[in-house]
């Protein structure tokens, strides 16, 4: 594979993932949704729960990072890329770690938990709810492009050294 | 002429390929982290707590209700079970492949591919934690904005043990990055 063809995929890659994080980001900042009950307005915001902030704040940081590293692609130092690997594989565990988190909120939000006696939220709130699973579909790719971003770093640094 | 003869020695013995010196500090670490994550596993699975509530009094006999707080019962726990027992298991299979390794012969996609497990098993982990993590939190706190009660309170020893699999979580994920570092350094030839 040439240099310029790996330099086009690593940067569509990073453009993609950019778009995702950002876009994840937005939708889930964006979501609130209120509903009436007895007199009582009952509203549904992101910010009710820290774990939709986590997400955020690390979609956030992911979205960042993406944008400086598209910008600083020209630059061909080996040292350099051998630090975005790690720093890659340090934002693929951050991804994965608040989409996980996310989703195990938002299954309790949708099915309740019995056991604890959780009531399911989503009954109340529907657009609140849509807005979320838009979100962590969107948060879903973003880590699946990171691994994807972490394998084409690694043969970046290895194929490198070899030239 | 002696310098010539010490030379061509010299190539003679290189010719035959030798044992790669064997970096004793990935395997320590590759044991200490399986020791994490089987930590983890086990501390999570065997999480269990049965309390006695007193629901109601008919004259003088009190009715209990016995009520079981599992890690089955969150589907964010079973998963980071699942998910540290597949890491425990790819660093047991790891050490074995370091142990044993230099017999075998490496060539073609097999040295990329154990920096690409170990990644794959930092990223599940650490995905288990988020997920257990939070939902322990939830456990912890509460909700109020959705009405969710917290149980800590009524189940403590059930969340101290859940968060003591958490922190041995932690240590290994932070333990697999190192590994996943090294690893990928030992990939590149020397300069």
């Amino acid at each position: 594979m040439t240099k310029s063809k790996r330099v086009l995929i690593s940067i569509i890659l990073r453009l993609l993932a950019f778009g995702a994080t950002v876009a994840a980001m937005v939708v889930m900042v964006t979501s609130h949704d209120s509903a009436q009950a007895f007199n009582l307005t009952f509203t549904a915001k992101y910010s009710n729960d820290p774990v939709f902030k986590y997400f955020v704040i690390a979609e956030g940081i992911a979205s960042a990072y993406s944008l400086i590293v598209l910008l600083i692609t020209c630059s061909q130092k080996s040292s350099l890329w051998r630090f975005i690997l790690i720093l890659d594989l340090v934002i693929a565990m951050l991804l994965t770690s608040s989409i996980s988190a996310a989703a195990a909120i938002a299954h309790v939000g949708k099915k309740g938990n019995s056991h604890a006696g959780w009531l399911p939220i989503c009954g109340q709130v529907p657009k609140f709810c849509d807005h979320v699973s838009g979100a962590l579909v969107a948060g879903f790719i973003a880590p699946i492009l990171y691994l994807f971003i972490v394998l084409s770093s690694m043969h970046s640094v290895i194929t490198h050294l070899f030239l | 002429m002696a310098s010539r003869n010490v030379e061509k020695l010299d190539l003679s013995f290189s010719a035959v390929p030798d044992k790669p010196k064997k970096d004793w500090v990935i395997v320590y670490l590759r044991i200490l982290a399986f020791l994490a994550t089987a930590s983890a596993t086990l501390v999570m699975a065997l999480n269990k707590q049965t309390k006695h509530f007193v629901v109601a009094t008919i004259g003088t006999t009190p009715i209990t209700v016995s009520i079981t707080a599992k890690f089955q019962h969150t589907p964010a726990f079973i998963f980071f079970v699942i998910a540290n027992g597949v890491a425990s298991l790819h660093c047991l299979m790891m050490i074995g492949v370091d142990i044993l390794g230099p017999q075998f012969d490496y060539k073609g996609l097999k040295p990329v591919l154990i920096p690409i497990l170990d990644m794959m098993s930092l990223v599940l982990a650490s995905a288990g934690d988020g997920a257990a993590t939070f939902m322990s939190e939830l456990g912890r706190n509460g909700n109020s904005h959705a009405r969710w009660d917290k149980i800590c309170d009524k189940f403590g020893s059930y969340c101290n043990r859940g968060g003591a699999a958490l922190i041995a979580s932690f240590i290994a994920i932070i333990l697999l990055l190192i590994i996943t570092v090294m690893s990928i350094n030992k990939l590149k030839p020397k300069k």
